[in-house]
């Protein structure tokens, strides 16, 4: 018959006479959750920044031309000019396993209008997984070419940020419609602006990017111009352009060693030095993190075990006067959530109070952080946990004695 | 209640305190009979067990040996939550250090074995008023145990004793912190609920109380010395 009224009633009572305490608690994982939350956003904006800056061109990726063999295989001359299809992509595809990603790019001038503008652009016909592969962020509010959209040769478009400029100035592209090869398109998405020192065919803020399904449809092209790749870590990249030559070599019969039969560009080189950083970078943010969370749980259990030894005298007070060990538990369960709540909420609200006030003119060089609630949602109740298993026992032990000997603690 | 009328009844009651390094046996085999309606004082020397008795009688602590029925239920055997209920709805006590929750009103303090009870919001609150306004601290309510006298934070424990009203009041001592003319005051108000037919037990050391009980039991050492109406 203990309504939740008499519970939280209760418990604003006993909050109000400990301000300190609540206070402290409160802090305690207030200040996890900043620390924790800020660290995550800071490291994750800076991830992104490098990633933008120095990846422009793709994610450890490998690009791969077709060419023409040097070398006679099985009774074929060399100097035979090879042409891929999407099959021979697929074949790929089946034989190496490992690849993270693969696909096929077709890529050629199509016609584009807009209101009275026509202008000729470079466009490539691709598939969902070339866009995490060349990171193709999209603006907010946009969205790269998905699986569905291939699936169902879908006419819309992805627009490097440059060509959405000239197209559109400075009106909202995505939404909006425009004529390739005189055929409707739906813009989808916008380049994120990034750095891009290398390219192939020309700069991504240039170009725009349609499903592979429709650029086929479209277009009637057969043969697809380059190939990209990304191999399981940039440490195989050798081994897995091998493993790729040797399975097109199988399927178009050439010699697997014939290296001008598929020329590949290796761009993994420089992640090298990337991937070691961000190791040692991770590395500090989780040893901070820990320590962190190690700091805030040992304060928040001294404090909530402290509560719950100089309320031995009033629980055995309670139990003299009819309370049952649930009753006393359910509050102090009831308590430690609700302080838990209230410090992760305010923890999450000042992480993105500090990130929101964060200059942007700093972002320029350590990108922009964004907290994530989820990562605060998990640190506040990490803390809350902690607190709530070094107070649970002793509210237990406490709940165990007889009334008599909880009074006279 | 059984046959006789006795509302308490104890037998071979023993009480060993181990400590680990010694025991301490603290009532060595107790036999007492309490009736309904009856005010007994139990008096004897400090050390003699007198308080350890009173936590058996309130089942705030457990027997090592004997056999206690309360109200005619035996109480051994029974589980914690059970033996919090018979706290709750059978006895009211009374201590000598108050035993008030420090952070809450003198309202709040009175409502606390409502609460526990199971008593709705409003009837708590209507009889918690009642009780402080009927020992005489009507204008006290909102007051904090820190903020009120010795008489007067007995009289909130009073108060609270009564408010799941219990057929029986122990008291342990409960004129001991107090000066005299608050300690008669408290005195006056047990007279008065023996005289609406509670059960009351008061242990005290002043002889001038425990004349005003109906019956005198003395401890020594851990058993019953003498027993004999007033
Ligand atoms: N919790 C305890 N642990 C150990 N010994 C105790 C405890 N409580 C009381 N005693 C001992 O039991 C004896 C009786 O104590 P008590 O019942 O408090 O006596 P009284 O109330 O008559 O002064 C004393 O010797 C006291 O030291
Ligand atoms: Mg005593």
């Amino acid at each position: 018959m203990i309504t939740i009224h008499d519970v939280l009633a209760q418990l604003l009572r006993d909050v109000r006479a400990e301000k300190l305490r609540t206070f402290l608690t409160i802090f305690g994982i207030v200040w996890g959750t900043v620390a924790i939350s800020l660290m995550l956003a800071f490291g994750n904006g800076l991830h992104q920044h490098l990633i933008v800056q120095t990846a422009g061109l793709g994610d450890r990726i490998v690009i791969a031309w077709p060419g023409a063999t040097s070398i006679p295989f099985q009774g074929l001359g060399k100097g035979r000019k090879l042409r891929m299809t999407d099959e021979d992509v697929a074949y790929i595809q089946a034989q190496v396993r490992e690849l993270k990603g693969i696909c096929g790019e077709y890529e050629n001038n199509l016609r584009v209008e807009y209101n009275a503008k026509t202008i000729s652009v470079d466009t490539a016909g691709v598939n969902d997984v070339y866009g995490s592969m060349r990171n193709q962020v999209p603006s907010p509010g946009g969205r790269f070419i998905d699986a569905l959209d291939v699936r169902d040769q879908r006419r819309v478009a992805f627009l490097g940020d440059k060509l959405a400029a000239d197209i559109f100035g400075t009106i909202d592209p995505v939404g909006k419609t425009i004529l390739v090869n005189q055929s409707p398109f739906l813009v989808i998405g916008v380049l994120k602006k990034k750095a891009q020192d290398s390219n192939y065919n020309g700069p991504d803020n240039q170009k725009m990017f349609i499903p592979v399904t429709t650029y086929r449809a479209l277009t009637g092209e057969k043969y697809i111009d380059d190939l990209i790749f990304q191999p399981p870590s940039a440490a195989d990249t050798k081994k897995t352009i091998d493993a790729v030559r040797t399975a097109l070599a199988h399927k178009l019969r050439f010699d697997p060693s014939d290296k001008e039969a598929l020329a590949a560009w290796d761009t993994t080189d420089q992640f090298k030095f990337f991937d070691n950083f961000m190791l040692a970078f991770n590395t500090f943010l989780g040893i901070i993190g820990v320590l962190t969370l190690i700091v805030g749980g040992i304060g928040v259990s001294n404090i909530m075990n402290v509560v719950v030894e100089e309320r031995t005298r009033e629980i055995g007070i309670k139990m003299a006067l009819g309370a049952k060990q649930r009753w006393i538990l359910m509050q102090f369960l009831v308590e430690t959530m609700l302080v838990t709540a209230i410090g992760g909420a305010f923890g999450f609200a000042i992480s993105i109070g500090i990130c929101s006030i964060f200059p942007k003119a700093a972002e320029e060089f350590v990108g922009h952080p964004e907290v994530s609630p989820a990562v605060a949602l998990l640190t506040a109740a990490a803390l809350g946990l902690v607190g709530l298993i070094a107070g649970y026992f002793p509210a237990r032990d406490a709940a165990r004695l007889d009334p008599v000997v909880a009074m006279k603690l | 209640m059984n046959r006789n009328g006795s509302i308490i009844h104890m037998s071979g009651i023993r009480k060993v305190y181990d400590t680990g390094k010694v025991k301490v046996e603290a009532l060595k085999g107790v036999d007492l009979e309490i009736r309904k309606g009856e005010m007994v004082a139990i008096v004897g020397p400090s050390g003699s067990g007198k308080s350890t008795l009173m936590n058996l009688l309130g089942c705030l602590d457990t027997p090592t040996a004997g056999s206690y029925e309360l109200g005619g239920d035996d109480v051994a055997g029974v589980t914690r939550d059970e033996l919090a209920e018979i706290r709750n709805r059978r006895v009211g006590f009374v201590f000598q250090n108050f035993n008030l929750l420090p952070h809450i009103s003198s309202q709040e303090n009175v409502e606390m074995p409502m609460l526990f009870g199971g008593v709705p919001v409003r009837e708590r609150r209507e009889r918690a008023r009642d009780l402080l306004t009927k020992v005489g601290l009507g204008d006290r309510v909102d007051h904090k145990p820190t903020e009120l006298s010795g008489g007067q934070m007995q009289r909130v424990a009073i108060a609270r004793a009564l408010a799941m009203d219990p057929a029986i009041i122990l008291a342990d001592e409960p004129t001991g912190n107090l000066d005299t003319s608050s300690g008669s005051d408290i005195m006056s108000i047990f007279n008065e609920l023996w005289k609406q037919g509670r059960t009351l037990v008061i242990i005290t050391h002043d002889p001038a109380l425990a004349k005003r009980a109906s019956r005198v039991v003395e401890i020594r050492d851990g058993v019953v010395m003498n027993d004999h109406m007033n």
